[in-house]
Order: structure tokens, then C-alpha cells, then sequence
């Protein structure tokens, strides 16, 4: 292991013991006594200072691509520009430094917030009950599930457990089911990438729970049956769930209530422009029907006396299905989503959607004569082409993708959704101009012309980035999960020390 | 604003996508569910605008900064997070990127959730940490589940304390309410120590969890439980305060196979409740029933050294319906405050921090027990930051008073213990100072009068 070399240290060998990063102010209290029974002897934390804990981020910082520094699309991820106000937002005192327990008449702003964000959704999607809690959208899709299972039996019907799942969707679809003891069977798509009617059909039996469905679908693409298919669902006794991380899509032109959905959760962190945080955290409420609503996770927010201004509270709904974690949901995030609901209004939303599937489609009409894209329609917010040609017989997608980084675009989404073969999914946002597309644009055609003309630039890349083509299997064979695993630590400290 | 396309442009792109205008891109959508009728949104605000609409809701809470003085702990603790915490966050570099797919342009990401990884092994003595997930209640509930699997559902039954948070047991009883797992919370009365946990342990019991401190602040010796749950064949897991462990032994030392936490503490503001940060570890031979993302360490195609998410095979992305949970966003930038927070604490300052906790609230504890008719519940018994005090009459209206006072009070136990009326749960972080303390001391004799 010590023969890698080494471009920033870690923490443990920048560490020298007795160095400090920060201070705290002596005890003004007498010292109590300390159990000695239970107290630790060591704890083997790194001891560095202010300057090096600066540094050292800093230029781990400079390491990564982003948002901030370049063109992001990563398909289904709707990788948009956080705008900067959001982040201020956030930090208001008034809201950073609230605690969650505090008595309810000392947070009425917080809870004016939630509420109305609470009805902004609402009416974003048309459905009139809305859950903030939920941290993420695979939470709100197990949220969903669970509120799906509950009206089943409430109505009676215990032996509802099975949930429809297309082949397309996304993984935490299937897994969110399953984790909540829910029977997954998995539905194919039909030859123009639409959910398969047949075979839906064939599934709509009295064991039918929901359809847990992704519109646009996971190709991009709207699902043109949708009433057909929602009407199939619901005349077998189901309920139809919305996976609704692809909202950027319609945003403001039309909506899940309007469609016959059931449930829906929102990735507030995709649609609504709170940034992704390197992996999290998102937030991913759920918006419900009314025959639904008694069964939304509490607590949610409401008025709980009129007046001017009206008084706000935390209210449970009557069947509710409990809670699904502690306290109310990522409360930052939503800040952040308020505020940026508030500057684009409903016009605002619409446009959002309109330039991010005028982009989308105009990157698919310029890469259609390169890349082959199977479903090759009208779509919505992205699509998915295949990352491979017959006449270049060696190249993946992943070889593309690692090449693109040359470019300083981060590479699409890769092998997802799995129903096309090597899979470059690409959703440019609406926040990305015309002059970035066109950089794209020429940066994957000349790609296609390598994998042709010079296969190993593609095999090897890539070439311009501070780090290479890094080996998975190594990670996985070796396990080397903390730093602890090391038997040589010393001997790399002496290579730092050396530096 | 954001959206950066002049009218040339959308008319030179709409040429070349062959198509007239831009409703023309949406003809797939049946006509009937386009353009709904007026959608009931605010007017557009300038950012000028929606920065003073959004003050004007801050300015609306009283929050512990500026108004109110906090004893009020619970789960969610007022911290000093040194200024670099957020000046690292806010690096755009760091959040505005997804989650490190692409490992040679997403080393700053996976470096430091490894340095994560690497920081909370230490802290809990666990050999695995993930990546993170949602906060401590979740961390519990994924407990629960991964303890299942580990015993591939043979062994249905977890036993939890009752005196782990309230929340995170509701939100696993959410969980697994009508599922195969059999969630038991047993009954006990409030001074039962953890070993009377014992009894319910058996051999259809997969987990058995344990709060340290618990949720009344109360740090008990939990060898025994631990070799008790290990003697029955199951998994034995403790749920901590992070900032407790700089101070007390690691689960890791007494045998835990499961450390979670609320990694709060480490450098997240209160957020009136989130984003926090949910913490999981184990031990190496469970990992791959573990939920969550997982960084490991290799080498690039130029033999430096790098970081890499591992054992993908696990995770939803792959495994779908078969995965060991459902997580993909996770509380990545969460996990980063805690690395910077524990990078720049150190050894000495996450045990300088500590050690100001126990003796402020050792102090507080004692004087407030000197008020007359307050008395601490559990006094023989060791404690961390949080105490819990027996009060003359009901907590709210003590609370209600305080509050006349700019005082944020304890939390009223009442609410989860009906056995617990007139009990006040108290938090004395580093940022209560001895004066205080007085004061708080004051207002209640003054009340008391
Ligand atoms: C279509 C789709 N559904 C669900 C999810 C899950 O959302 P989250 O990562 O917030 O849990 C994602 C994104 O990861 C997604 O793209």
C-alpha cells in the first residue's frame, strides 16, 4: 500500500500530537467528580491546526466537480444551479438556531414557512395534503408505501401487498416496496418506452396494492397512456404512487392531482433547487389525495386559530401512519425551497420546465446522428442514449463518460435506466445555456470520432483531471474502509513528513 | 434569473429541433391535463424581495442566538460550531455535487466522507462506519432491519430500551408496524437500570438496543446487557451521543456489533430539527448486510492514492428489491460539518468540549436541586450534559414562566412518561455559563416564591 503516492494527505498524517485547532474558554464552574468506571482512556483523533483544517479542505474542494464549476448532467439527478440566496436564507438566525422542541408560539415563522410551502406544493402537483417530513425521496417513497398499506386496511383489505414496479424505474422504487414487506413485481416497458398495458393488466387483481410509477419515466419520456393506466389501476382497487423526482419536467403545466395519482412525493433537491451537498441532504415530501390525507406522517403544520396573522401548529392527522424520523423533516432544505418558490412564482415554474425540455430536446436532435437513442421521441427533461457502436466494438459508456471529464463536463448518468444497454442518461437542466450545450455537444462528437479513430484515448481517459481512471475491484478486494485498516500508518507519515 | 436563453436562442433551437414553438415540446401530454387553471402561487418576488419576506419569517422566532436562553436538549443541542465549519460547507466545490459517482472528479467528496468514516470508527471503537444516513432515528430503524437480515429474518424480534428517544422508537414502530419484525419495547419502570433488559432476550431476538447516555442523560455500565445479548446469539447495539464519546468508553470497547447516533452534536446547527445526521457503524464481518454508502481506498491508473465508493452491490442502484435498504441521498454534507468539526476539535477540544458539558451540567444540577422543591430524579446514577429534575408542580407551567424570562426550559417528560409528571429534562451545553445557571436558579426560587 505505501508505494501509492500520495497527492493530499490525510488527517491522521497531517496530525502532529499537541497541535490544537481551536480553543474553548476554561470552566467558570467547579469541577465535578468523573465515573471513573466508565470513562475511555484514548481517543485516537487527529491533532491538527486551523491552518492545516483550511488547507486541507480547500484544496480537497478543488478535487471535485460541481454545479459552481461546470456543466452537471447527470440524468435524473436534475443537477440546476443552487442560487446563492437560498444558502443565506438557511442561515438566517431565526431559523438556524431554533430548536425543535421549542413551544410553539416562539416559532410561529418557522411554522408559517412549513405551512405555506405545505400549500405551495399542493398546489404545484394538485393533490391537497402534504408530509414535509420525509428526508429523502426514498423516504417518501417508503412513506408512500406505508400510507398506501395503511388505506388498504383501513378499508379491509389486509391481503392488498403486491406493488407494480416498471421495469424502468428507479432502484429505490423497488427497494422502498420491498423494505416495507410489500410484493414487487416488476412490469417491462413497450417498444415506444411506455409501461406495458398488457402486462399491467394482467397484474390488476384483488392482491394489487399500487403502481409505484415515474412520469416522465426514467427515459425521459411521458407515459402517453397515463389515464388508461391510472384508470387500470384504480378499477382493480389499487392506488396509484407517483415517483415524482422528474417534476422539473412539467413544473407548472401540468399536474399529478390532475392525472388521477394517489400519492407523490417531490425531491425538493432535484426540482426546487436545493443543492446535493456532495450525496445529501435532500428532502423528499409527500403530497397525497384526499381520501389520503388522514394517513400522511405527523406532525404536519396547520392553522390552529385564525386571525391576522393566524396562529400555526403541529397537528396529527387521524389515521396518521406515525412518524418517520424525528422531529419535521430537513427544515434547511425547506428554507431553501421556499425561497426559491417564492422567486419564480408560478410563471417563474413554468419556464423552468419549458427551457429544461426545450435543452433536453435540443441536445437529442444534435447527438441523435451520433449516438443511437433508442426510444428516440419528443421527450421531457432528458433521455437516454446508448454509449456504444457496432463499429467501435471496445468502447462503453464509461469509457465516454471518463473521456468527457477531459471536456470539464461532468459525464451523464451511466447504466441506468437499465433498460437500455449501455446507458448515457443526460438531463441538462433549464440553467444551462445554449453556448454550454453547444460546447457539449462538439465535446461528444468528437468522442464518437475517437472511438473510432483513437480507442485508447477513450480506454485510458481521463487524461486532464487531477486524478485517473480509478480501480473499483482493488477497493472492493482490499477493504481498506478507514484509516485504521492500515498496518503501515507509520510509514506513511514518514512520506508525508518528508513532503 | 437562472434561466439564461434569449428569445433568439429559443427560436434557433426550437429550428432545430424541428418543431414551432415551445407547447409544441409538451404535445405529449394529454391536452386535458395542460396548462391547469391559474395555480394559486405568490407573484414572483426579486431576490430583494423574498431576502426581506424571509427575515421577516426568521425575525417572527425567537431563536437561542439572540432571544432566549436554551436548557432545552432532548435530542437536538446547542453547540458552538467554530466559524471554519461553515466556510468549508459553503464551498460550492463541496455542495453543489452529487454524490461522488465519478470518482476522478469527485475526490474532495469521497477524501473526506473516508476521513468521516475513519473519525467515527475512532469515536465509537466500531471497525465500519457508513457514509451516513437521514439522522438518529433512522440510524435506529436500519438497525433494526440490518440485525433482521443478518439472521435472514430467523430471528424476527429486536429489543429496544424504552429509554432510547421516543421519536426513534415511534418512527420504528412506523417502520415495521405490519411487517415480520417484531419490535419489543418493554415496559419497565423509569429507575430500571438496562440489565432489566435482560429477560426479554431469547433466542428469536436478533438485536437488543441500548441508549448511552439514555434519554434521561443517564450513562450506565452496559457490559452486562452486551454479554447477555451476545450469550443468546444476537447482535447487541448501542444508540450514543457523539460528544459523549470523547469522554466515555466506546460501545466498540464493550462489545457492541451495532454503534448509531445523532451526529448532531458534532458541528450542525439546531435547524429547528434538520438536516442532521444520521450515524452508523458495525463490525467488519457485518458490513455487507449494512445499509448506506461506503467509500474505501485504492489506487488511480497513475498509482495515486484515492478514494472510491464500495460494495455498491448492497445499495438500491443495484441490488433494487433485494437491497439492505432503500437509501440513496444520504446527509453527505451533514457528514461533512461533523469531519471539519472533528478535524479541527481534535483529540483535546472534542475532550475540552466534553468535559465543559459534564461539569456545567453537574454543576447546574446541583444547584438546582438546592431550590426547594426540586430534586434530581436519578441522583445516584452517572450522567453526561442532560439531567432530569423533579419539579413541585407541572412542567409547563414552570416552562411558561421561564419563558416570561427569556428561558427555554427543560423538556416536559410528561409527554412520553405519563409516570413522569412533574419531570423536566435539562440540557446544560458549553454555552451556558456558571452565571447562567444562577440565573435560571434564580427565576425558579423566584417562582417557587
Ligand atoms: C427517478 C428517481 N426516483 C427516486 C430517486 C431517489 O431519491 P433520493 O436519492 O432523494 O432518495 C431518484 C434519485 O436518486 C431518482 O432519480
Amino acid at each position: 500500500m505505501s508505494e501509492k503516492k500520495i497527492r493530499e494527505p490525510l488527517l491522521i498524517e497531517l496530525s502532529i500530537p499537541g497541535r490544537r485547532g481551536v480553543r474553548f474558554p476554561e470552566p467558570d464552574v467547579p469541577q465535578a467528580q468523573l465515573p471513573e468506571h466508565l470513562l475511555r482512556e484514548d481517543l485516537p483523533l487527529p491533532e491538527v491546526s486551523e491552518v492545516d483544517v483550511i488547507r486541507h479542505f480547500t484544496r480537497l474542494s478543488q478535487y471535485n466537480h460541481a454545479v459552481d464549476t461546470g456543466f452537471y448532467p447527470l440524468g435524473s439527478c436534475t443537477m440546476k444551479y443552487n442560487p446563492k440566496i437560498n444558502e443565506d436564507m438557511a442561515r438566517l438566525p431565526g431559523f438556524a438556531y431554533i430548536h425543535p422542541l421549542q413551544p410553539e408560539e416562539t416559532v410561529q415563522g418557522a411554522l408559517a414557512l412549513m405551512y405555506h410551502l405545505q400549500k405551495y406544493l399542493a398546489e404545484i402537483v394538485g393533490m391537497p395534503g402534504v408530509s414535509l417530513q420525509p428526508a429523502a425521496g426514498a423516504h417518501g417513497e417508503f412513506t408512500g408505501i406505508l400510507i398506501m398499506r395503511a388505506y388498504h386496511r383501513d378499508q379491509g383489505e389486509h391481503q392488498r401487498n403486491k406493488v407494480l414496479v416498471p421495469d424502468s424505474a428507479h432502484g429505490t422504487n423497488p427497494a422502498s416496496s420491498a423494505m416495507s414487506g410489500m410484493r414487487v413485481v416488476e412490469i417491462p416497458s413497450d417498444e415506444r418506452g411506455n409501461i406495458d398495458l398488457v402486462a399491467l393488466k394482467k397484474e390488476c387483481d384483488e392482491t394489487l396494492a399500487g403502481l409505484m410509477i415515474t412520469n416522465p419515466n426514467t427515459l425521459g419520456l411521458f407515459e402517453e397512456h397515463i389515464e388508461e393506466v391510472v384508470n387500470a389501476v384504480h378499477e382493480a382497487g389499487g392506488l396509484v404512487y407517483g415517483d415524482g423526482a422528474n417534476l422539473n419536467a412539467f413544473l407548472g403545466i401540468a399536474r399529478f392531482g390532475d392525472m388521477g395519482f394517489d400519492i407523490v412525493h417531490l425531491n425538493l433537491h432535484k426540482t426546487f433547487s436545493t443543492p446535493h451537498g456532495g450525496g445529501g441532504p435532500g428532502s423528499g415530501p409527500v403530497a397525497v389525495a384526499e381520501h389520503l390525507k388522514d394517513f400522511l406522517p405527523g406532525p404536519i403544520v396547520d392553522i390552529v386559530e385564525e386571525g391576522d396573522p393566524p396562529t400555526y401548529g403541529f397537528v396529527w392527522p387521524k389515521k396518521s401512519i406515525g412518524r418517520v424520523k424525528a422531529f419535521y423533516g430537513h427544515f434547511g432544505v425547506m428554507v431553501r425551497a421556499l425561497t426559491y418558490i417564492l422567486m419564480m412564482g408560478q410563471e417563474g415554474l413554468r419556464k423552468v420546465a419549458e427551457m429544461a425540455v426545450l435543452n433536453a430536446n435540443y441536445l437529442r436532435v444534435m447527438l441523435q446522428d451520433t449516438y443511437h437513442i433508442p426510444y428516440n421521441r419528443l421527450c421531457k427533461h432528458e433521455f437516454v442514449a446508448e454509449g456504444r457502436w457496432p463499429d467501435a466494438p471496445d468502447i462503453k459508456a464509461l469509457d465516454i463518460s471518463k473521456r468527457l471529464m477531459d471536456f470539464g463536463f461532468h459525464p451523464p448518468t451511466n447504466y441506468f435506466p437499465l433498460i437500455v444497454k449501455e446507458a448515457l442518461m443526460i438531463e441538462p437542466t433549464e440553467t444551462e445555456s445554449k453556448a454550454t450545450l453547444d460546447a457539449f455537444i462538439a465535446a461528444m462528437k468528437q468522442i464518437a470520432r475517437e472511438a473510432r479513430e483513437n480507442p485508447e484515448v477513450l480506454k485510458t481517459a481521463p487524461h486532464n483531471t487531477p486524478f485517473g481512471r480509478v480501480d473499483e475491484v482493488k477497493a472492493a478486494r482490499e477493504l481498506i474502509l478507514t484509516w485504521h485498516d492500515w498496518s503501515t500508518v507509520d510509514s506513511r507519515r514518514s512520506i508525508v513528513d518528508s513532503r | 434569473m437562472f434561466v439564461p436563453h434569449t428569445p433568439e436562442e429559443i427560436q434557433e433551437m426550437l429550428r432545430a429541433i424541428g418543431v414551432e414553438k415551445i407547447e409544441d415540446l409538451f404535445a405529449d401530454i394529454p391536452e386535458k391535463f395542460r396548462h391547469p387553471k391559474q395555480i394559486d402561487l405568490p407573484p414572483p418576488m426579486t431576490e430583494m424581495e423574498v431576502a426581506e419576506e424571509l427575515q421577516h419569517l426568521a425575525e417572527a422566532n425567537d431563536n437561542v442566538r439572540d432571544h432566549l436562553l436554551c436548557f432545552l436538549g432532548a435530542g437536538a443541542y446547542y453547540h458552538y460550531i467554530p466559524s471554519v465549519i461553515d466556510h468549508i460547507l459553503r464551498r460550492g466545490e463541496f455542495y453543489t455535487a452529487y454524490t461522488p459517482y465519478q470518482p476522478e472528479i469527485s475526490q474532495g467528496t469521497l477524501h473526506a466522507i473516508f476521513e468521516f468514516q475513519s473519525m467515527v470508527a475512532a469515536l465509537t471503537g466500531m471497525e465500519v462506519a457508513n457514509a451516513s444516513l437521514y439522522d438518529g432515528a433512522t440510524a435506529v430503524a436500519e438497525a433494526v432491519n440490518m440485525a433482521y437480515h443478518v439472521f435472514r429474518g430467523k430471528r424476527p424480534k429486536s429489543v429496544l430500551s424504552p429509554f432510547i428517544h421516543p421519536q426513534y422508537l415511534a418512527t420504528v414502530r412506523t417502520y415495521y408496524e405490519h411487517s415480520d419484525r417484531e419490535v419489543v419495547v418493554p415496559d419497565l419502570p423509569v429507575e430500571a437500570s438496562p440489565e432489566a433488559l435482560i429477560e426479554f432476550i431469547d433466542d428469536r431476538t436478533s438485536l437488543v438496543m441500548v441508549a448511552y447516555p439514555d434519554f434521561f442523560g443517564r450513562l450506565y455500565d452496559l457490559q452486562a446487557v452486551a454479554d447477555a445479548a451476545h450469550e443468546k446469539g444476537a447482535l447487541f447495539g448501542v444508540v450514543a451521543n457523539p460528544l459523549a464519546l470523547a469522554l466515555f468508553k466506546a460501545p466498540g470497547e464493550y462489545g457492541a456489533d451495532m454503534v448509531v447516533a445523532e451526529g448532531q452534536p458534532l458541528g450542525i446547527p439546531l435547524s429547528f430539527g434538520g438536516p442532521y445526521l444520521g450515524i452508523f457503524t458495525t463490525r467488519k464481518k457485518l458490513v455487507h448486510k449494512m445499509a448506506g454508502r461506503l467509500i474505501g481506498e485504492s489506487v488511480d491508473s497513475r498509482g495515486q492514492r484515492v478514494y472510491v465508493m464500495t460494495l455498491s452491490a448492497r445499495e438500491q442502484h443495484i441490488r433494487r428489491a433485494r437491497a439492505t435498504s432503500n437509501i440513496c441521498t444520504n446527509n453527505a454534507l451533514m457528514a461533512l460539518a461533523a469531519t471539519v468539526y472533528m478535524a479541527l476539535l481534535g483529540k483535546e477540544g472534542l475532550r475540552e468540549v466534553a468535559l465543559l458539558n459534564y461539569h456545567k451540567a453537574h454543576y447546574a444540577a446541583q444547584r438546582l436541586s438546592q431550590i426547594q422543591g426540586f430534586e434530581l430524579a436519578f441522583p445516584d446514577v452517572p450522567f453526561f450534559n442532560e439531567f432530569v429534575l423533579k419539579t413541585p408542580s407541572s412542567v409547563k407551567d414552570i416552562n411558561d414562566f421561564l419563558l416570561d424570562h427569556d428561558i427555554l426550559g427543560g423538556y416536559d417528560l410528561s409527554q412520553d412518561f405519563p409516570q413522569l409528571d412533574r419531570h423536566m429534562l435539562l440540557a446544560v451545553t458549553e454555552m451556558i455559563s456558571r452565571d447562567d445557571i444562577e440565573f435560571l436558579a434564580e427565576v425558579l426560587e423566584e417562582w417557587v416564591a
